[in-house]
C-alpha cells in the first residue's frame, strides 16, 4: 500500500489562535481515515490545509507523493482534479438546477458537453436515491437530508481518488444519518477512492472508518484501527467515544 | 505588519494608550486593506483576460446590472435634467440670461450628473446585491466548493461581473444623459416657454465630443468600482449572516466614495485646464 495522503508537522494559526501545532497523518491508498474531535479542534483546518482553501504556516503535505503546499498555482488545479468533497452545509449552488450542480466538476472541470453531463448527472442522482425529477429543481426546495445526497453526488460525479467528508451526518435525524452513512460506504466501495472524513458522530465514525485518529487542541493524539477505539487507553478518547460530561477534556474547558 | 505591531504593543505595554499609536496603527490597517483591495483587482482583471471566458456569466450579469437599472437611473435623470433646468432657469432670468438654459443642462448632465447619478444609483443596487450573494455564498462554503470543483471563482464569480459592469455602465449612462437632457427640455419647452426648435439647436452647439468620451470614461471606471467593492466586500466576508450585512453595507459605502472620488480626479485630468 502507497501513502496518498501524508501531512507532516503541520502548523497553522490565525492571529494569535494555534489551531494547528504540528498535525502528522498518513492515509494510505484506498483507505477511509476518520477524524474525530470536539468543535474548533482544527478538524476543518486541517481538510482545508489539504485542499489548498489554506496555506499552513509550516510543515508539509503530500498528496499522491507530490508537495503541495509549495506547488504553482496550476499544479494546484492539477492536484484538485483529484478531489471531491461533500460540504457540513452541502454548499450546493442556489442559482442553478440540482443536475447543474452534481454536473458542475464535470462540464467545467472536465470540459463534458452539457448532454453527456447530464446524463451522467441524473446518475450520479439515482445512485443516491433521488429520481431524475428532483434534477430539476432548484437547490433550495430540498430538504436537508436531500441537499447532503445531492452534495455526495456532486463530490462523487467526476470519480475523483480523493473524497473528503465535512461533518456529513451533521444536522440529520438518525436514520437519514445512517441512509447517508451506507451511500457513503457504498459510494467509496464501488470508486475504490481514499477518503477522510471529519465528524464528532460516533455511530458515523464506526460505520465508515478504516482508521479512526483524533484531534485534539491541533494535534493528532490518538491514532489506531476502528476495532481498536474502544480499547485506545487513551482518556480523552475514552472520554470523546462515551460523550461524557467529566473527563479530562472538561477540565481544559473550564480554563479560560 | 499589524500583527508585528500589535505584539510590540502588547511588550512594551507603555504604548497602549499613545493617540500616535493609535493613529499609526490605523493608517497600517488602512494601508493594509488598500493593498489587499489592489491586489483583489490585479488577480481579477488577469482573468478577465486569459481564457476560458464565461460568456452566458457575463451576458446575465449584464442583464442584473444593466436592464434592471434601467427604470431608477431613468427616473434619477429625468427629474435631476428637470430641476436642473427650472433652477438655471430662474437663476438665469435674474439677468436676462435664460437661453443659457439648454447649454449648462446639456453640459451638467453629460459631464457629471449623468455618469455621477447614475453610477451611485446602480452602486446602490448592484455593490450590495453583489456583496450579498458573494457573501452568502462565502459563509455557505459555496466559493470553496467552487474550488474543490477545480472552478476558479476569480474566474467563476468575479471576473464576469467586472467585465459586465464595465461594458453595461456606459450604456446606461449613455441613457441617463440622454433622458437628463430630455427632462430639461421638457420643463423647458412645456412649462417655462422656451423656443423648441431653439432649445435642441442649442443643446446640440453646446455639446462637444470631450464631454461625451469623458461621460463614457467615467462610467465604465465607474462600473468598475462598483463590481470591485461589491466582489472584495462579499468575497472576503466572514462570520455568518452579520459578516454578510456589515459586508453589504461596506461594498455600497466604499464604493460611493470610490465613484465621487474618480471622478473628481478624471474632470480634473479632462477638464483641468486653464479655459
Amino acid at each position: 500500500m502507497s501513502s496518498m495522503i501524508k501531512l507532516e508537522n503541520v502548523k497553522k494559526s490565525f492571529g494569535n489562535k494555534h489551531i494547528l501545532q504540528g498535525v502528522n497523518l498518513e492515509v494510505q491508498k484506498g483507505q477511509s481515515l476518520v477524524i474525530i474531535g470536539g468543535s474548533g479542534t482544527g478538524k476543518s483546518v486541517t481538510l482545508k490545509c489539504v485542499l489548498g482553501l489554506l496555506q499552513p504556516d509550516s510543515g508539509a503535505i503530500y498528496v499522491d507523493g507530490k508537495e503541495v503546499t509549495s506547488a504553482s498555482n496550476s499544479e494546484r488545479k492539477k492536484a484538485l482534479h483529484k478531489f471531491g468533497m461533500l460540504f457540513q452545509g452541502a454548499a450546493l449552488f442556489d442559482s442553478i438546477k440540482v443536475w447543474e450542480n452534481v454536473a458542475f466538476g464535470l462540464i467545467q472541470g472536465k470540459g463534458l458537453n452539457k448532454k453527456d453531463a447530464k446524463e451522467i448527472a441524473i446518475e450520479k442522482l439515482r445512485r443516491v436515491g433521488l429520481s431524475p425529477d428532483v434534477g430539476e429543481l432548484s437547490p433550495a426546495e430540498l430538504s436537508g437530508g436531500m441537499q447532503k445526497r445531492v452534495g455526495l453526488a456532486r463530490a462523487i460525479a467526476t470519480e475523483p481518488e480523493i473524497i473528503f467528508f465535512d461533518e456529513p451526518t451533521t444536522g440529520l435525524d438518525p436514520i437519514m444519518a445512517d441512509v447517508i452513512n451506507d451511500l457513503i460506504v457504498e459510494c467509496v466501495k464501488d470508486l475504490g477512492a481514499t477518503t477522510m472524513t471529519i465528524t464528532h458522530d460516533m455511530a458515523s465514525a464506526r460505520k465508515i472508518a478504516d482508521r479512526i485518529a483524533m484531534l485534539y487542541k491541533g494535534e493528532i493524539i490518538w491514532e489506531g484501527n476502528k476495532d481498536q477505539i474502544d480499547n485506545s487507553g487513551n482518556a480523552y478518547v475514552q472520554q470523546f467515544i462515551t460523550g461524557s460530561a467529566h473527563g479530562p477534556i472538561e477540565m481544559e474547558l473550564l480554563k479560560p | 505588519m499589524r500583527l508585528a505591531f500589535r505584539t510590540y504593543r502588547k511588550q512594551t505595554g507603555i504604548l497602549v494608550n499613545n493617540p500616535l499609536a493609535t493613529v499609526g496603527s490605523i493608517i497600517l490597517g488602512a494601508l493594509a486593506e488598500l493593498g489587499r483591495l489592489a491586489s483583489f483587482a490585479g488577480n481579477s482583471i488577469s482573468h478577465i483576460v486569459r481564457p476560458p471566458i464565461y460568456w452566458r456569466l457575463i451576458a446575465q450579469q449584464m442583464w442584473l446590472i444593466g436592464y434592471n437599472s434601467l427604470p431608477v437611473v431613468g427616473l434619477t435623470a429625468l427629474f435631476t435634467g428637470a430641476a436642473l433646468a427650472q433652477q438655471i432657469y430662474v437663476g438665469g432670468s435674474r439677468f436676462n440670461a435664460e437661453s443659457v438654459v439648454p447649454g449648462v443642462v446639456v453640459i451638467a448632465i453629460v459631464r457629471e450628473l449623468g455618469p455621477v447619478l447614475g453610477g451611485l444609483m446602480v452602486a446602490g443596487r448592484v455593490s450590495s446585491a453583489m456583496a450579498a450573494e458573494l457573501g452568502t455564498m462565502r459563509v455557505t462554503e459555496q466559493i470553496d466548493a467552487l474550488v474543490t470543483l477545480s472552478t476558479d471563482p476569480f474566474k467563476y464569480l468575479i471576473a464576469p461581473r467586472l467585465l459586465a459592469a464595465v461594458i453595461t455602465l456606459p450604456i446606461l449612462v449613455l441613457i441617463a444623459n440622454i433622458i437628463g437632457v430630455l427632462g430639461g427640455y421638457l420643463i423647458g419647452t412645456e412649462r417655462l416657454d422656451l423656443n423648441a426648435a431653439t432649445y435642441i439647436t442649442v443643446t446640440v452647439d453646446f455639446l462637444e465630443q470631450a464631454d461625451v468620451v469623458s461621460s463614457l470614461v467615467k462610467a465604465a471606471v465607474f462600473g468598475f468600482f462598483i463590481a470591485l467593492m461589491g466582489s472584495y466586500h462579499g468575497y472576503n466576508s466572514r462570520g455568518g449572516a452579520q459578516g454578510v450585512g456589515k459586508a453589504t453595507t461596506n461594498a455600497v459605502v466604499s464604493a460611493f466614495i470610490a465613484i465621487l472620488l474618480a471622478n473628481l480626479i478624471i474632470t480634473v485630468i479632462v477638464f483641468g485646464g486653464a479655459a
